[in-house]
Formats: C-alpha cells, structure tokens, sequence
C-alpha cells in the first residue's frame, strides 16, 4: 500500500463553471441573486410581484430551478419578463453548468438583474457555488422561526433574507413565530445580512426590499 | 442528498488519479467545513452505491470535519465555533467574526501495490 497527497478541490467542475457565470456577469454589470428557501416559502410569488412592481425600474430576467414541470416559468413569463426553466430531473439543486447554459439564453443584455430561483431547500443548494453576485436565503412563517438555528449554512452565506408571509401573523392564525428570534439567529452568524420581514401577497415590507434591489443594480452600473 | 453530486465528483477525482498510477485506490480521506453539511453516513452510502462495478468498489472514505473558526472581536483571539453556542470559547464575548470555513478536499488516496 502507498499513499497519494491530491489536495484537490472535489466540486472542482462546478465552480470552474461558476467562475465562467461570475466573469460573464461582471463583464457585462448584471446583478444576479441566487434564492434559496424551503419548497413552499413563496419565491415564485415574491419574484413575479417584485417583477411587476418594478417593471418600469428594473429590467428583471430569471432562471427556474425544479425538479420537474414548467409551472414556475410559465408563472414568471405571465408578467411579461424571460424565463428560462430548468429540470433537474430529480437533484436537489442547481448547477453552475446548467446556469451557464441557462444564461446563454436569456437576454442578458436586456437585463439588469438575474434571479435563479434554486430547487425548494435549505440545504444542499447552499453548497453549490453558481457565480451569483449574492445568495438571498426566503423564509416563510410558517415554517418556524428556528431554520436559522438549525440549518446555519444558507443563513450564514446570504447576503440578505425575506422572511415571507408575514400577513398570516396578523390573521388571526395560530403561528408561533417569533420575527426577532429568527433575525437574531440568523446574525450570530452574519452581522452584516439585511433583513426583510415581508408579504409577497398584501405587498407589506416589499419597499425596503426593492430599495435594497434598486441599491445593488446601481452600485454595478457606477 | 447533496451528498450524491459530491460523491460523483469524488469518484471522477479517484478514478483520474488510478488511472495516473495505474493502481487499484483502496482507501481515500477529505476534509470538509462546517457550512459544507456533510453528514458521513449519507456520502458513504452514496459513494457505496455509484462505485459498484468500478474500480473504486469497496473503497473506504475518511472523512474529516474542520471546525469553523471564528475571530472575537474582543479578546483578539481565534476559536472554535460550536453553533449550539455561539460565543469566544476564551472570553464569552458575542462579538465575533466568522473566518473562511474550510473547503472541501480530497486530501489522500491509499493504492495498493502491485503484487
């Protein structure tokens, strides 16, 4: 028996192809935000909203990630902006290679800003690099003010978090979710993450949000 | 299940360098970060079952977990990050950096030699 040091990177082939989307994207100034929540937080909704809300400042492109069917592409074209649908046919997250030729297919000259709406989970998206300018973590009330707590990794690597759903704690319906718990554990491990408590449906809080948005496809065209 | 993808990626890196030393890998060792979430049984389940009928079939994998480090802002000092408590383990201090976690590496592989 002999032994071999290789001190090689093991997800070496996606982030080559992360590198090749994050030189692409600087080249040509363009914001692109990767959202990562649970199946069910309310991205698709929160991306078709902030898509019309700012169809007159921001011209918004986006990439669908599910395991199966075209739904959310076809939800994201109803308001008019490109959407290119990936299928991973089963993996539980997005590629760098299959963001790349995703890019190669939207009007990325068009655009300012690229969403990549991730597979719905909180886990192993967070471990795969796509060359997005930031990630964005969304969670929903519902799921529990906890998920900081327990799944540290995507909190810790985002730039800023949606907590979504916030009308259904002024509903009258019984949810224990506490707003501060969720915003406190989520800094222990990221001072700097901007947080926004928000309703994708009644529009609440959406204002910090697309100000926050209007922010960073500015600081990219200076 | 992030584990599957990576097990496949491992099993391209060890079956390269067989090829290279024309040699039959027997045992290989990574290390992994925190922020990797790398759970042990489920990545050598996955490697298990995608190198049946490889070269690699019946390999061990070792796998080493590098704490995260963080920085206290107010001691100056680094340590380790438990996330079920999350203070300078010297000072007790909440005011702290995060440092890089650790990538992840195939760090060795063990060939057999030639009999």
């Amino acid at each position: 028996m002999y032994k071999v040091n290789v001190g090689k990177k093991i997800l070496s082939a996606n982030e080559e192809y992360a590198l090749k989307n994050s030189q692409l994207l600087t080249e040509q100034k363009k914001l692109c935000l990767n959202m990562i929540s649970s199946p069910g937080s309310g991205k698709t909704t929160i991306l078709t909203r902030t898509i019309s809300d700012l169809k007159d400042k921001i011209k918004i492109g986006v990439i669908e990630g599910d395991i199966q069917t075209e739904i959310d592409a076809e939800r994201i074209r109803a308001t008019k902006a490109p959407a290119i649908q990936i299928n991973t046919d089963g993996a539980c997250h997005l590629s760098a290679a299959q963001v790349n030729s995703a890019l190669e297919n939207l009007p990325i000259s068009d655009l300012d800003l690229i969403f990549i709406e991730n597979v719905g989970n909180l886990v192993c998206p967070s471990a795969f690099e796509l060359g997005e300018s930031a990630k964005i973590a969304v969670l929903s009330v519902a799921e529990g003010d906890d998920k900081p707590a327990k799944y540290p990794s995507i909190f810790a690597k985002s730039k800023a978090m949606l907590i979504n759903k916030i009308d259904l704690l002024k509903a009258g319906v019984q949810i224990d979710f506490d707003i501060e718990r969720a915003k406190a554990d989520a800094r222990k491990l990221n001072k700097g993450i901007e947080i926004f408590p928000i309703s994708a449906k009644t529009g609440e809080g959406l204002a910090g949000w697309y100000d926050w948005l209007k922010r960073e496809v500015k600081k990219l065209r200076l | 299940m992030h584990e599957t993808m990576i097990a496949e990626s491992l099993l391209e890196a060890i079956s390269a360098e067989a090829a290279k030393q024309n040699a039959k890998p027997v045992n290989a060792r990574i290390s992994c970060g925190t922020l990797n979430a790398i759970n042990d049984e489920v990545l050598c389940f996955a490697f298990e079952a995608i190198t049946k009928g490889t070269l690699c079939e019946g390999m061990k994998l070792e796998i080493e977990h590098k704490p995260m480090q963080g920085l206290c802002k107010n001691c100056n000092e680094s340590f380790k990050i438990d996330l079920s408590c999350l203070r300078c383990t010297k000072c007790g201090s909440e005011d702290f950096k995060l440092l890089p976690d650790a990538p992840l590496l195939l760090e060795e592989i063990e060939f057999q030699t030639e009999q």
